[in-house]
């Protein structure tokens, strides 16, 4: 059991060491205007990014076209990274579910001015917080093993926030149940995959 | 909350997610938003940290969608707006320019094929002018009352054989049966001899084999003319005969 753990351990640093070190390159390069570099950020996050448009305005021309407009934007503002701290993959996907978002709201009209700002969420100085490398392996394994572990109503109201952009007031509207019992099933539902990551036993 | 209006960190902690996913608002969500700002703002550790986290669980559940591929023609596309590689319809334009050289190098054959068919024919029609505007005058010759006939080769054994006409006004109209073709570099020479005379060059002509018919235009002193006779002389023509006379047609 602590072999198997401190193994674990060490596997999970050294990704993060690893990605984190071609991050870094890639970032320079793109700062420095190298297409090239911006080739190899499609080959990294290309497929994944178009998957979560895809999943998010369920439209694959829709979707190729807000890929286009992903990767450009990372392109126009990579000056601003910070290339030893950040780690890009979190912003390259922040960035491409915000587009898709943004464009699920201009058509269902839900521009409202209450709304947030998702643009406000590209902040760069936020990616440069991050500690931990958000697309490691061993997170994802441990969230869709979380995953499982989730009610129907609970994953219902996580991709309705995740997927289609919907306050808790929306998801109340659109589920037609109080918003005390959406904000109860939210609220568990990040509990459990929080401490999935955290790797707290959930009850 | 506390005392004042703004939450406590433990009141907003299972609301970074929702914050960092920009769907904290409507009804109560709005003040714990504006309570996030407000910590974030006010450089608060904790929810900078907890903002930060729910940031990268947000991106690991992202990351759980089903994967699927997009067409090879998007990373083309975008390589293309940056100056990378050519746009998808790159090779249809190469294909067009390279059809379109195509299509003008044949039409540029063509309309050269023409040109040569078009001076061929002109040749032939000059010809056959020729040819023409030669038996009018050979018709005129024969039909002419004033025209006075007188054979040649009769007596030969072996051709050629033939006919002169003369006519005051007219000429000298020369045609010959079994006149062999002249050669490379030679031609036939017709020549006027005065009676008691030097021959005088009366024109050049060529023989297709089977016979040769050659006019002299122009107004003759028929009560000089002696004879007309024929040479093989070089392709040039000859000022005076070079060889033995191949027809000798006797006028008087």
């Amino acid at each position: 059991m602590p072999v198997a753990f401190y193994c674990g351990v060490l596997y999970g640093v050294l990704q993060v060491v690893m990605r984190a070190a071609g991050d870094s390159g890639l970032i320079h390069r793109l700062q420095s205007r190298d297409p090239k570099a911006l080739s190899e950020l499609y080959d990294r996050y290309g497929r994944l990014v178009y998957s979560l448009i895809l999943r998010i305005v369920r439209n694959p021309s829709l979707a190729e076209d807000l890929v286009q407009e992903t990767f450009l934007r990372i392109w126009n503002r990579a000056g601003s990274f910070d290339a030893e701290r950040g780690v890009i993959g979190s912003w390259v996907l922040t960035v491409a579910r915000n587009r898709a978002i943004d464009h699920l709201r201009s058509t269902d009209g839900r521009m409202q001015s209450g709304a947030v700002d998702l643009e406000k969420l590209e902040n760069l100085a936020r990616f440069a917080t991050f500690d931990v490398d958000a697309l490691a392996l061993d997170r994802q394994k441990r969230l869709k093993t979380a995953f499982q572990k989730l009610t129907p109503n609970q994953r219902q109201v996580i991709d309705l926030a995740y997927f289609e952009g919907l306050s808790q007031t929306e998801m109340s509207e659109r589920l037609k149940q109080p918003l005390g019992t959406v904000k109860t099933w939210t609220r568990s539902a990040l509990k459990v995959l929080r401490d999935e990551l955290a790797g707290v036993a959930t009850a | 909350m506390n005392g004042s209006n703004t939450p406590t960190c433990e009141e907003l902690n299972d609301s970074y997610e929702l914050y960092a996913l920009g769907v904290l608002e409507g009804d109560d969500d709005s003040s714990k938003h504006a309570g996030i700002e407000a910590h974030l703002a006010g450089g608060c550790e904790t929810c900078k940290r907890g903002v930060a986290g729910a940031g990268a669980l947000n991106v690991g559940i992202m990351s759980l969608v089903d994967l699927e591929s997009p067409r090879a023609r998007v990373k083309r596309r975008l390589l293309a707006s940056v100056g990378l590689e050519r746009s998808g319809w790159g090779w249809v334009w190469a294909l067009a320019a390279a059809g379109l050289l195509i299509l003008s190098l044949w039409l540029g054959v063509q309309e050269r094929n023409r040109a040569e068919e078009l001076a061929d024919a002109r040749k032939t029609l000059l010809l056959v002018q020729g040819q023409r505007d030669r038996l009018t005058q050979a018709m005129q010759f024969l039909a002419d009352p004033q025209t006075r006939p007188a054979s040649f080769g009769g007596a030969q054994t072996a051709p050629p054989r033939g006919y002169v006409f003369v006519h005051p006004q007219l000429g000298v109209l020369l045609i010959a049966s079994n006149l062999p073709p002249a050669g490379a570099g030679k031609t036939y020479e017709m020549w006027v001899i005065p009676k008691g005379g030097a021959p005088r060059p009366a024109g050049l002509f060529q023989s297709d084999g089977s016979g040769g018919m050659h006019i002299l235009g122009g107004p003759v002193d028929l009560a000089m003319l002696g004879a007309v006779a024929v040479t093989l002389e070089p392709a040039a023509g000859s000022a005076a005969p070079t060889s033995t006379p191949i027809i000798v047609a006797p006028v008087g």
